[in-house]
């Protein structure tokens, strides 16, 4: 009974977290799914966003208007991989780990310390809380399907624009953008802006929730990322329209962290959550190959 | 309309792949001028074609389009006046992306994108009866991903793409090497049905002798970078396949004394 209600509890936390970082996997479907560039940058944005939000509220700013300053920074970093990568011509995979590392020194500046606690700090949270009297999971739930479904209604509206479909055909035919008159180049840097936008957003909202901003928080976020876009697609299928897919991978984040909930409640440890989540990834992006060897069979 | 001056192009200079492509090459169109371009693989066909549109910078030279030096200016800004096929019916297109987008992209060249709709219902019935023209029945299937589309018909697509807007200069690049003889038959009749239309000046690339002689008004050869033989008018339409032939033989004839010498 004890071990049902801790799982109940893990449950809950876990898709209130999964849902804050599906978020960022929003912002991942942008550049791995819609552009097609694996963006490395965002390992580096999520604890910039998370380091900005924070050290703002440290310095007496609203906790809901630190927000805007961790999109602005965010899209920043996504605009210098842009550049390194179109203007510059470095490859993209190692474009965006140079953002990633020079981000992690970044990160450090911005803090002044590796981490800030948001101790006694009126966060987001902790707002709503006084008004509400909400456990910290709902109240973090609420908040981040609120944010999940406004930034998936914005995005659906985007990606129907003209500027918004140069973005798409980009990631599927650059040739033929270029030769309809649009550049690639700067619908690439436009795609990584909103991309890291809204990953920092969900780093800014995720040290809110935890309470603290910290310079590793956002280690492992490409491939978390990818875990969720990937266990969505599986679960909930390549159907229908683009909200759909969008909200689909919001799910999939969540789904992720019960999945890993659960694991850690079997007795497994959290520093073996990276193989784990690494193994989920690897398997997954395998499934075409494997279905193809079988079918040749 | 269309000139090319004293274009050079280099590939891999300084280096034991050096190529030179052109040659001080030199081509001037005027208003309306169907050329077809033949010539033997490795040419500078393409490059030429390449230069024109901006995916490759000239060493030297300039490209003059209606009176406008675009030598400096990049590929999609180029693209404002000029409707494009390539050879690989792959490229012309965005294959996970419906007919209709397809044709939105191509609807918008030549303007500035915005926060507008990237299509709109006006759009569509213009695509419908544009559609129709190609006799495909691809007007049924507007919303169909292009990628589910044969080559003949994606090439065909481009080429309905390449003109939405007319295009002060359409080029084609063996747009139709990659298909079928017979459809490459209707796609070669439905681009003289839109460049007559359209009144279109166009440059067309083509492998076939035949094909070269039939369409426009004037053909030229080209040999290492240079143009060996121009034609138009009279003496164009009474040119048999046998006199291309032998023009083809003279020059490898050229080449084959000039090794001789050398040896
Ligand atoms: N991007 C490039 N880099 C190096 N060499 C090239 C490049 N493009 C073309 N070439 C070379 O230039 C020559 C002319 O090519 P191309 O213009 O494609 O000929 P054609 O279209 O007449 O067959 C060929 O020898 C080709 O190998
Ligand atoms: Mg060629």
């Amino acid at each position: 009974m004890d071990n049902l209600s801790g799982m109940i509890m893990a449950l809950q936390g876990a898709v209130s977290q999964g849902v804050l970082w599906g978020i960022m996997t929003l912002g991942l479907y942008i550049t791995f799914k819609v552009l097609d560039y694996p963006d490395l940058t965002v390992d580096g944005t999520f604890a910039l966003g998370g380091a900005v939000s924070a050290i703002l509220i440290v310095k007496g700013m609203d906790p809901f208007l630190t927000l805007p300053f961790a999109v602005a920074t965010g899209a920043l970093a996504g605009t210098v991989t842009g550049v390194l990568n179109t203007k510059l011509k470095i490859p993209g995979i190692l474009a965006g780990i140079l953002s990633m590392i020079a981000l992690y020194s970044i990160n450090i500046r911005i803090m002044g310390k590796p981490n800030v606690a948001l101790l006694g700090e009126a966060t987001a949270v902790t707002r709503i809380m006084d008004v509400t009297g909400l456990s910290n999971s709902v109240i973090s739930l609420l908040l981040g399907i609120v944010f999940a479904v406004a930034i998936i209604g914005l995005m659906y509206w985007f990606f129907g624009t003209e500027i918004g479909c140069a973005i798409r055909a980009t990631g599927n035919n650059e040739y033929m953008v270029r030769a309809l008159g649009a550049s690639t180049d700067q619908m690439k840097i436009l795609g990584l802006m909103i991309s890291n936008g809204l990953v920092s957003l969900s780093g800014a909202l995720v040290a809110q929730s935890q309470g603290y901003a910290d310079v590793g928080m956002g280690t492992g976020t490409l491939v978390i990322g990818l875990a969720s876009i990937i266990i969505g697609e599986v679960i909930f299928g390549r159907r229908f329209n683009f909200a759909y897919k969008l909200m689909s991978v919001v799910l999939g984040s969540a789904i992720y962290r019960m999945i890993i909930a659960i694991v850690l409640q079997l007795g497994l440890k959290s520093s073996d959550l990276k193989l784990l989540t690494a193994v989920i990834v690897a398997m997954a992006l395998s499934i075409p190959v494997v279905k193809k060897m079988v079918a040749v069979r | 309309m269309l000139k090319l001056l004293k274009i050079n192009k280099t590939f891999n200079a300084g280096t034991i792949n050096e190529k030179k492509v052109l040659v001080d090459f030199d081509l001037h169109l005027k208003t309306e001028d169907f050329v077809t371009v033949i010539g033997g693989n490795g040419a500078g066909k393409s490059t030429m074609l390449n230069i024109i549109a901006g995916v490759h910078t000239s060493d030297a030279g300039s490209v003059v389009l209606d009176g406008q030096d675009i030598t400096k200016d990049p590929e999609y800004i180029r693209a404002k006046h000029l409707g494009r096929v390539f050879q690989d019916p792959m490229m012309g297109t965005a294959a996970n992306m419906g007919i209709e987008e397809n044709l939105a992209m191509a609807f918008r060249r030549n303007r500035k994108r915005g926060l507008r709709w990237g299509i709109t219902h006006e759009e569509r019935a213009l695509y419908g009866e544009k559609l129709k023209i190609l006799e495909l029945g691809l007007e049924a299937r507007l919303k169909s991903k292009v990628g589910l589309l044969s080559g003949g018909q994606r090439q065909a697509l481009t080429l309905l793409m390449a003109t939405l807007q007319k295009p002060k200069l359409l080029l084609l690049d063996e747009h139709t090497a990659a298909l079928d003889p017979k459809t490459a038959r209707k796609v070669l009749e439905i681009t003289e049905e839109i460049v007559t239309e359209n009144k279109l000046t166009t440059l067309m690339v083509t492998h076939n002798m035949k094909d070269a002689i039939r369409y426009g008004n004037r053909l030229i050869m080209m040999n290492e970078g240079r143009i060996i033989y121009d034609v138009s008018g009279e003496e164009k339409k009474s040119l048999r396949v046998e006199d291309l032939l032998k023009k083809f033989e003279s020059i490898s004839e050229a080449g084959a004394n000039d090794r001789m010498i050398l040896a």
